[in-house]
C-alpha cells in the first residue's frame, strides 16, 4: 500500500488513547499481507510477526514499537443549553483548541464547534490572556434533553482535521504523533520482504502511550524482546525554539543517544546510516524519554532499546506537519539496522 | 584510597562505564560472580546458593551535564543530567567526554549585567561550557554531541576528619558495598552497583527483577542541611550524628520491622544514627520494593552537605560507622534476625 | 452498612501502618472466604477459591496521615504528610496516633494565609517538654484526623470515608456473594494514598484476569464545584477515567449492562485528577483489564467526608452482580480485528 495514502488513512482516522479499536483495525489491514502471524492483547496492542531466516538454537527477537493513540477529548459533563465540558486524554494546550470544529462520537457522529467569544465582546484584558480548559466547552448546537440522548459522560471529541497536502513533500494532520511512526513501521515491513533479516520482528502498534507510556511497557512484558526501538515524532524547528533544542526537516530521521538509549544500539544505528548513506540526525536527550522507549529499556530485567524520531512541527496540535523523506528515511534505516542484527550481536549487547 | 578514585571518577547516568571499569578491577577478585546487564549495572555475587538472598545495592551514577549542540562560537550548549540546582553551575570547571577536555562553565561578567539581572538565578539556557575553542568546526572535532561533562573536584581532607569532593552522591555508598564485598557473610550476597538512579531509579527496578532477592539493603547519601540560616527541624540530617536511617521518602515507606531491626543493630554494636527528616526525594529502595511481589527493603544513608553540587562535604566518622552499621545489618539477617513476612 | 462503616471509619490505619484496620477487616470477613493471609507490605488477601474466571477486587484500606519528622525542645512535633494534605484544612484540627496519643494542629504566626504551607504548622499533644513529647511520641510516628462517624438521615460523615466506603462495600459485597466459579481475591491494599503501592505488588502476586478497584471519587454537587458529573445520592459510578487509569471500555460496557439489567442507578464519572488502585492493577506484567466502581464522595481527604448509605448499598449490588456473574474472557475481550 502507498505509504502517504496509508498515513492519510490512519491520521484521519480516531484512536484516542484507551479506544484505538477503530484504528487498530485499518493498521492491521494494511500490515497483514507483509508478516506471518498477527496478535491482538487484551489491552489492544497489535503486535504484527514477521519470521526471521536465522538458522541455529535461537533467532534474536526484535521488538518495534510505534503508537497508535492520539489525545483527544472526552465529555465530563453535559451542561445546561446542550454545552458539552471537556477535559484532556493526553496533553493538549487548550489555546491551540479554540474555534475548531470538533467530531463528537457520541451515539452517533456529531458535528460540533469548540465555541469562542467574539473579539467585539471580549475586553482587551482577557485578550491577552489565554484560555484555559475548563472554561472551554463543545457545541453540538442540540437542546439539553437531545443532547443528553446523544451524549453521555466519557464520550470522546476529535478536532476535525483532513489530511493536507502542503508544498513539495511536506504534508499536515492530526496524530502525526505517532500515527507517522506507524507508517515508519510499515515501511520498513516492505523493505524488509527485500532483505534477508536473521532476527524475528515484531512490530508493534502500541496503545496508550500518551497517557503514560501504559501499552508498551505490557506489549515488551509479553514478547521479552533482545532489542527494543521505539519510533516516535520529535520536534523539528521553528522560530522561538532553540536550534539545539529540535532537529531540522528533510534532513533524515533523528537518532537518539543517552541514558534511555544503550550506546551499542545508537552506535550500529548510526554506522547503518553512514554505510548506506542515509541522512540522520543526532539527539542527545539527559533522561527518560517521552516515548515508547522509555517504557521499553526497563521492563522486566532490562532491555537494550533504541530510538529513531520523525522530525515534526507542531507537536500535539492538529496540524502537526512533516516531510514523507524523512518517513520513508526512517523505514529504511530501520530495515537496514534490523537486517544487520544477528546473535552476535545480541550477545555483545549484554558486556559492558 | 578508594572512595577518592570513586569520587574523582566520572560517571554521570547513561555513563557510568569508568566507576564500573573501577569497581570491576577493584573487586572481581573477592566474589564468585562478575555480570552486567543491559542498562549497566554491575553485579557481583558471593555464598551463591546460601539462604537468604540479599541484594545491596548503591548507585554508582552522579548528577552531570550532557553536551547537546554548539553555538557557532565553539561554545558547548549543554543540559543538566539529573537534579541540579542551576545556581551552582556558574563558573566552575569541567570534564567534557571520554577525553576528559578541560572547559569551564562561564557566565556573564557582573560589570555587563543590568542591576535586574544579578538578582534572578542564572537560567541554564544562559550557561554554556568553554573548552576553548574558537569556531563550532574546532568543537566538533574535540566533542560529539551526546558527551557528558563532571566537575572536576580533587577530594581533600578538611576539618575534622572530614573530605570535600564532588559525587559523595553515591560515591560514598559504593565505597562502602566495597568494603562490604571484601568481606564474608553468613548469606547470599548480591551486590549491584546500579546505573541512572539520578534519573529516575532506572538501574535498581531491573535488577531486583533479575535478582528476585529474599530482601534489600539499599546503601545510599543523604542531604545534611544543618547549617546556619536552617531551622532545626528542616536539617533532614547532622552531619557527625552517624548513618541515617530512612523512615518515608516520596518512593517508600520503611515496613516498622525493618526500621525496629536497624535500630537495634545500631544500639547493640553502640553505633550513633539518626533519622532522615525528609520525607521528599526517593532512593532505589522505592522501586525495588515494589518489584515482582514486594521485596522488604532498607535504607541506609551517609548524611552530606551540599548535595548534588561540586563541593559536597561528608564526615568520614559518619562514613565508618555506616559502614559498621552495614555490616551489622547484614550479620544479623544472617544470624536469622529477621522474619521474612508471608503469611499471617 | 451503618455500623459497619462507621467501625471501619474510627478505626486507625494511615499508609505504611495498617495493621490495626487490617485486624478489624479481618474478622469481619475471614469467615466468608477460604483463606486470608497478609504479605510484606501489610496488605490483606481474602480468598474465595473457584475454577473460574479469577478475578482481583483491590479496596485500599489506608487513610492520609502527618508523620512526626521532628520533636522540638520544648515538646512540639514537626510533621510532614502521608498522602494528599492540605495546610488549610489541618488548621485546628484534633489528630491521634496509633497508641491513642491526640493532639490538636497549631500554626505559626503568618502574613498571608493563603500562603500557607505545611512546614508553618504543628502538632501539640500537651506536653511539656521534648522528654514528656516523647514518653508519647517518636520521630516516625503517624498521627490521622481524630474523628467520630456519625450519621444524618441517608448520610453518613467521618473521616476516612477514602477508603473505608469502599472496603465496608467489598466486605459486605463478599459476605452476602451468591455461588459462583469465578475465583475471587479481594485485597485490601496498603499504601495506596502514597502511590498505589500496595496495589501494584499484590496485583503481581496474584496475576487476575481481571481487576476491579473499589474507591470514592469525587462530586459536582456542592456550591460551586469544579466541574463534574458525579452527583451524592444518584448510584455508584462506573468510571470511565482517571489521571492513573482509561478503564477498559469492555469492563466499562460489562458493569453497564450488569447495572441496568439490575436496576442499579449508576453514574459515569471522569475524574481529572487522581488516582486509584486501578492505576497500578492494569499495568501489571503484560497488561490487566480493570475498572472502577466508585462510591460519591464529598469533602476528600477532609476530617468530614460525607457519603450516601444508599449510593453503597447500590454499590454492594453492582459489585455483587459482577463478581458472580459469567465472565467468559475471550467473550469480552474478543482480540480480533475483523
Amino acid at each position: 500500500m502507498e505509504l502517504k495514502r496509508f498515513l492519510k488513512d490512519i491520521c484521519e482516522a480516531p484512536g484516542v488513547s484507551g479506544y484505538e479499536e477503530y484504528v487498530a483495525k485499518i493498521v492491521r489491514a494494511a500490515f497483514c499481507s507483509h508478516v506471518d502471524e498477527v496478535r491482538q492483547d487484551r489491552m489492544g496492542n497489535v503486535a504484527f510477526f514477521k519470521k526471521g531466516s536465522g538458522s541455529g538454537e535461537r533467532r534474536p527477537r526484535i521488538l518495534l514499537a510505534a503508537h497508535m493513540d492520539e489525545i483527544g477529548l472526552m465529555v465530563t459533563k453535559i451542561e445546561e443549553g446542550g454545552f458539552l465540558r471537556f477535559s484532556a486524554v493526553g496533553g493538549i494546550d487548550p489555546r491551540t483548541i479554540v474555534g475548531q470544529e470538533v467530531i463528537l462520537f457520541g451515539r452517533e457522529k456529531l458535528p460540533g464547534v469548540i465555541g469562542v467569544k467574539p473579539p467585539h465582546l471580549t475586553s482587551a484584558d482577557e485578550l491577552g490572556k489565554g484560555h484555559k480548559m475548563e472554561d472551554l466547552h463543545i457545541d453540538i448546537a442540540l437542546t439539553e434533553e437531545r443532547a443528553r440522548k446523544l451524549v453521555a459522560v466519557g464520550d470522546l471529541a476529535l478536532i476535525r482535521r483532513e489530511f493536507i497536502q502542503l508544498a513539495g513533500n511536506t504534508v499536515a494532520a492530526k496524530a502525526m504523533d505517532d500515527r507517522a511512526g506507524v507508517a515508519v513501521l510499515l515501511a520498513c515491513l516492505q523493505e524488509l520482504e527485500r532483505l534477508r533479516h536473521a532476527a524475528d520482528v515484531y512490530a508493534v502498534a502500541t496503545v496508550q502511550e500518551e497517557v503514560g507510556v501504559r501499552g508498551a511497557a505490557m506489549a515488551t512484558y509479553g514478547i521479552v524482546p533482545d532489542i527494543g526501538i521505539a519510533v516516535d515524532v520529535t520536534h523539528a524547528e521553528m522560530p522561538g525554539v532553540l536550534e539545539h533544542e529540535a532537529c531540522k526537516l528533510g534532513k533524515g530521521p533523528g537518532i537518539t543517544v543517552g541514558p534511555n538509549i544503550h550506546p551499542k544500539i545508537s552506535e550500529e544505528i548510526i554506522r547503518v546510516a553512514k554505510e548506506y548513506r542515509l541522512p540522520y540526525q543526532l539527539e542527545a536527550f539527559p533522561g527518560p524519554t517521552g516515548t515508547d522507549a522509555r517504557a521499553i529499556q526497563v521492563t522486566r530485567g532490562g532491555i537494550p532499546t533504541g530510538l529513531i524520531s520523525i522530525p515534526l512541527r507542531y507537536m500535539h496540535t492538529s496540524v502537526e506537519l512533516l516531510d514523507m523523506d524523512d518517513l520513508k528515511l526512517s523505514g529504511r534505516l530501520l530495515a537496514y539496522f534490523i537486517a544487520g542484527v544477528d546473535l552476535s550481536f545480541v550477545e555483545g549487547l549484554s558486556c559492558c | 584510597m578508594l572512595l577518592k578514585r570513586l569520587s574523582e571518577a566520572s560517571g554521570v547516568s547513561g555513563d557510568e562505564a569508568e566507576v564500573r571499569s573501577l569497581l570491576k578491577e577493584e573487586l572481581s577478585l573477592h566474589v564468585e560472580q562478575v555480570t552486567t546487564d543491559a542498562l549497566g549495572n554491575l553485579y557481583l555475587k558471593k555464598g551463591i546458593g546460601r539462604k537468604p538472598r540479599v541484594m545491596v545495592a548503591a548507585h554508582m551514577d552522579e548528577v552531570g551535564l550532557m553536551v547537546v549542540g554548539y553555538e557557532k562560537s565553539g561554545l558547548l550548549r549543554v543540559v543538566k543530567v539529573g537534579s541540579i540546582d542551576d545556581r551552582v553551575l556558574a563558573s566552575k570547571v569541567v570534564a567534557v567526554g571520554k577525553d576528559r577536555v578541560p572547559g569551564v562553565i562561564g557566565a556573564k561578567a557582573v560589570h555587563l549585567q543590568k542591576p535586574t539581572e544579578r538578582t534572578k538565578a542564572i537560567e541554564i539556557s544562559n550557561l554554556y561550557i568553554d573548552i576553548g575553542v574558537r569556531s563550532q568546526e574546532e568543537a566538533e572535532k574535540l566533542i560529539k554531541i551526546g558527551e557528558y561533562a563532571t566537575f572536576t573536584v580533587t577530594v581533600r581532607e578538611a576539618g575534622d576528619n572530614c573530605l570535600i569532593g564532588k559525587a559523595f552522591d553515591n560515591r560514598a555508598g559504593c565505597a562502602i558495598l566495597a568494603e562490604l564485598l571484601k568481606e564474608d557473610f553468613n548469606l547470599e550476597l548480591n551486590a549491584v552497583f546500579t546505573v541512572q538512579e539520578e534519573v529516575g531509579l532506572r538501574g535498581a527496578g531491573v535488577a531486583a527483577y533479575s535478582l528476585h532477592p529474599d530482601l534489600a539493603l539499599v546503601i545510599e547519601t543523604t542531604a545534611a542541611a544543618d547549617v546556619v540560616g536552617s531551622k532545626e527541624a528542616s536539617y533532614v540530617t547532622k552531619l557527625g550524628d552517624g548513618p541515617a536511617i530512612t523512615l518515608m521518602d516520596s518512593t517508600y515507606m520503611a515496613p516498622q520491622l525493618i526500621v525496629d531491626l536497624v535500630a537495634e543493630t545500631a544500639e547493640n554494636l553502640a553505633i550513633p544514627y539518626q533519622f532522615r527528616r525528609l520525607t521528599t526525594a526517593g532512593t532505589d529502595a522505592g522501586i525495588i520494593s515494589q518489584t515482582h511481589s514486594g521485596i522488604l527493603s532498607a535504607v541506609i544513608s551517609v548524611p552530606c552537605r551540599y548535595l548534588h553540587s561540586p563541593a559536597s562535604i561528608i564526615n568520614m566518622e559518619d562514613w565508618q560507622n555506616t559502614l559498621r552499621l552495614t555490616r551489622g545489618i547484614l550479620n544479623s539477617i544472617a544470624e536469622g534476625g529477621l522474619r521474612l513476612a508471608g503469611t499471617a | 452498612m451503618q455500623e459497619l462503616l462507621k467501625k471501619l471509619s474510627e478505626t486507625y490505619g494511615p499508609s505504611g501502618r495498617e495493621e490495626q484496620i487490617a485486624r478489624v477487616i479481618r474478622e469481619e470477613i475471614k469467615d466468608y472466604v477460604d483463606e486470608t493471609f497478609t504479605d510484606n507490605m501489610g496488605n490483606l488477601y481474602a480468598v474465595k477459591k473457584g475454577s473460574g474466571t479469577k478475578i482481583m477486587v483491590a479496596a485500599h484500606m489506608d487513610e492520609i496521615g502527618m508523620i512526626v519528622t521532628h520533636i522540638d525542645d520544648k515538646g512540639f512535633l514537626r510533621f510532614s504528610n502521608v498522602g494528599g494534605l492540605s495546610p488549610h484544612v489541618l488548621l485546628g484540627q484534633r489528630v491521634v496516633f496509633a497508641n491513642g496519643s491526640q493532639g490538636t494542629i497549631g500554626m505559626e504566626k503568618i502574613e498571608e494565609i493563603g500562603k500557607l504551607t505545611l512546614e508553618k504548622l504543628y502538632i501539640d499533644i500537651g506536653a511539656t517538654s521534648k522528654d514528656d513529647a516523647r514518653k508519647y511520641v517518636k520521630v516516625g510516628d503517624i498521627a490521622t484526623y481524630h474523628r467520630e462517624a456519625t450519621v444524618t438521615g441517608r448520610r453518613i460523615i467521618g473521616k476516612a470515608m477514602d477508603n473505608r466506603a469502599g472496603c465496608a462495600v467489598l466486605i459486605k459485597a463478599i459476605q452476602g456473594l451468591a455461588k459462583t466459579d469465578n475465583e475471587i481475591y479481594a485485597v485490601f491494599t496498603s499504601q495506596e494514598e502514597v502511590g498505589l503501592r500496595g496495589s501494584r505488588i499484590s496485583t503481581y502476586r496474584i496475576n487476575p484476569d481481571l481487576g476491579l478497584a473499589v474507591d470514592i471519587t469525587m462530586v459536582g454537587d456542592t456550591p460551586e464545584a469544579p466541574t463534574m458529573d458525579v452527583s451524592l445520592g444518584k448510584g455508584p459510578t462506573v468510571k470511565i477515567k482517571d489521571a492513573s487509569v482509561i478503564c477498559h471500555p469492555r469492563l466499562k460496557e460489562k458493569l453497564s449492562e450488569i447495572a441496568e439489567k439490575n436496576e442499579i442507578p449508576y453514574q459515569y464519572e471522569v475524574l481529572i485528577a487522581g488516582g486509584t488502585d486501578a492505576g497500578a492493577i492494569h499495568l501489571t506484567k503484560e497488561g490487566i483489564p480493570a475498572g472502577v466502581i466508585s462510591v460519591p464522595c464529598r469533602y476528600v481527604h477532609t476530617p468530614g467526608e460525607m457519603v450516601d448509605l444508599d449510593d453503597l448499598d447500590h454499590a454492594v449490588k453492582l459489585l455483587k452482580a459482577f463478581l458472580s456473574a459469567p465472565l467468559e474472557m475471550r467473550e469480552i475481550f474478543p482480540c480480533h480485528l475483523e
